[in-house]
């Protein structure tokens, strides 16, 4: 018995630890390439590290090419999506926390066949509708989108938070004379930050990755965000593996920094979005 | 001030009418700003989208924009390239799933399990979820590269190909290539659902279960897994709606080549709508998706209300 139990034990942490591997191999060869000097590239293809590191195609990618135009862009479409959709999401989500209201189950209904239905349906009629609006080509118009595309997701999540606040308090609060709009500010909101650290993160994720309604919208390098100017990128210049490589790790810096600001919440933000990537 | 109509009532009474008025709207100001967000830049050009099925919308030509009637429909009736993408849907969305599913369960089964540095390890094989999508293909298709990934040398090392190529460019086996990067990308999804669901499980179950002599197996099947059907059955049902929509591996891994053999139909949909810049056609192909998506719902709900009668 005690035998068998070190044994499933053992195969326990070895299942855990290819895992692991598995999870982690395919950045750590980004990583690797990215600071592989060009003249060794080639001659250790498969080496796990390099024999000599270097920076060349950091210090390449940030000076001399477009790309922290195409990270500052993605910044602020990213950015400003997920404050927006952060803010209509706790007003929209409160509501379906607390009121019951006519037409309730409609939007709930209508938040839920958003989810379910193929976006990429949308990618002509919207580059049709934003055109005529000046919003192609501009961070403004994809800001607009993405904060509509968040937004049902977004507001199950912030829900999701205010329900597992108790209502007693703010009956508290308005028995002193507070209206419901003054408790909602001044005292589920700061109960609620958690869940507004949690829903910026996976929002910001979310505009941070998107990538074909970016592609059809955008066609200039100076409003490309991220993800339209490494592939333009990569079709343009497909030898200069370690430059490409040295964008993709700046591309997954911010995601994994969000990654560890939400980590947490994970659990929670899958299930209330749970068809949402 | 003539239509006053409140000015003869006493004090109070006129505020809990302003009060019973703003207390009727709050809950409509709080969700107005989603709401017409979602209408006008969702469900507005879904409707457009609808038209644009019957109509000839290409980009490029001023003069396009009649209607065509049943046209388009024809012609994808006729489409080879259609039928196509329609059994590459089926496969790859197969094939994501059940891996994603598979796996996704041993992780959460592994993790359930309390053992030192756990906190550290599920942060570790959750971080591929966090990767951009756009980033997962591009790291999938450098390491499926000859030129500058390893893995074509350990599959022709290990015997598995005959010379180190790209299986991207081979017609055979390339849907693999984004299959693979979509499995590792969606196993802590599966993964991170299961294991909420069985933390869910009461402990004593198990022990009782020990007592009366139940085996590992026997308390896996008897146990953990009619615990987990509910969950089992709504993630695997929604992801399945979800992977076969989900095209942007595809597009940056292969753009459903080589020869057509990676293409699905969500894939194809932007792909007439980015590079042919036929939005009709586009639309066309997108209203047979849904309808499709449609029926596969109606089909899970009826199969549900099927199994709630008999049980």
């Amino acid at each position: 018995m005690n035998s068998y139990s070190t044994f499933g034990t053992a195969l326990h942490r070895v299942a855990i630890l290819c895992y692991v591997l598995f999870a982690l191999f395919p950045l750590f060869w980004l990583l690797k390439v990215s600071v592989t000097p060009n003249d060794l590239l080639y001659s250790e293809g498969v080496r796990m590290w390099p024999s000599r590191m270097s920076f060349e195609h950091f210090r390449f990618v940030l000076a001399h090419s477009a790309f922290p135009v195409f990270f500052r862009n993605s910044m602020i479409v990213a950015g400003a999506t997920a404050v927006i959709v952060t803010l209509l999401a706790s007003l929209s989500g409160y509501a379906l926390s607390r009121f019951t209201f006519r037409g309730k189950y409609w939007l709930v209904a209508l938040m839920l066949l958003t989810q379910m239905f193929p976006l990429v349906m949308l990618v002509a009629p919207i580059f049709k509708m934003l055109s005529p609006l000046g919003l192609t080509n501009s961070l403004t118009g994809l800001v607009v989108v993405y904060t509509a595309f968040n937004i049902p997701f977004a507001t199950f999540l912030m829900q999701s938070f205010f329900d597992g606040i108790p209502k007693e308090l703010e009956e508290a609060a308005k028995i002193d004379g507070a209206t419901q709009f003054m408790a909602f500010r001044q005292i589920v909101l700061p109960l609620t930050l958690p869940g507004i650290a949690a829903t910026l993160g996976f929002v910001f994720t979310a505009a941070w990755s998107e990538l074909l309604f970016a592609l059809m919208l955008i066609s200039g390098n100076s409003a490309a965000t991220f993800p339209v100017g490494l592939l333009t990128f990569v079709s343009k210049f497909s030898v200069d593996f370690g430059q490409m490589m040295a964008a993709g790790v700046l591309a997954l810096i911010p995601a994994c920094l969000f990654f560890l600001f939400i980590q947490r919440y994970l659990v929670q933000g899958l299930t209330a979005g749970a068809v949402k990537g | 001030m003539v239509f006053d109509a409140t000015a003869g009532f006493p004090e109070s009474r006129r505020r809990s009418l302003v009060d019973r008025i703003t207390r009727h709207a709050e809950p409509y100001l709080y969700t107005a700003p989603a709401l017409i967000l979602i209408v006008t830049i969702m469900l507005a050009p879904l409707v457009l989208g609808l038209s644009y099925a019957f109509r000839d919308v290409h980009l490029l030509n001023p003069f396009s924009g009649g209607y065509v009637g049943l046209d388009h429909f024809r012609t994808l009736y006729e489409d080879d390239n259609f039928y196509r993408a329609l059994r590459n849907t089926l496969w790859w969305t197969g094939a994501s799933v059940l891996l994603q599913f598979v796996f996704g369960l041993i992780l959460a089964l592994l993790l359930d399990r309390p053992f030192a540095g756990r906190a550290i390890a599920q942060a570790l094989v959750f971080l591929p979820w966090a990767v951009p999508t756009f980033l997962t293909g591009l790291n999938w298709a450098w390491l499926f590269n000859p030129v500058i990934g390893p893995l074509p040398h350990w599959l022709y090392g290990l015997g598995l190909m005959s010379e180190p190529t790209n299986i991207l460019s081979n017609p055979q086996l390339a849907m693999w290539g984004p299959i693979i990067a979509n499995v590792w990308w969606g196993i802590p999804f599966f993964a991170i659902t299961l294991l909420a669901a069985l933390q869910a499980i009461p402990r004593d179950l198990y022990e009782a279960a020990a007592i009366d002599g139940a085996g590992a197996f026997r308390r896996f099947t008897s146990i953990t897994l009619p615990f987990l059907a509910p969950t089992i059955a709504i993630t695997v049902l929604l992801r399945t709606v979800w992977i076969s929509n989900f095209a942007d591996l595809i597009i940056v891994m292969t753009s459903g080549g080589p020869a057509d053999r990676t293409q699905i139909v969500a894939s194809y949909i932007f792909t007439q709508a980015f590079r042919a810049l036929d939005f009709g056609y586009a639309s066309a192909i997108a209203l047979v998706l849904l309808v499709l998506l449609l029926a596969y719902s109606m089909l899970i709900v009826m199969l549900r209300q099927v199994l709630m009668d008999r049980a």
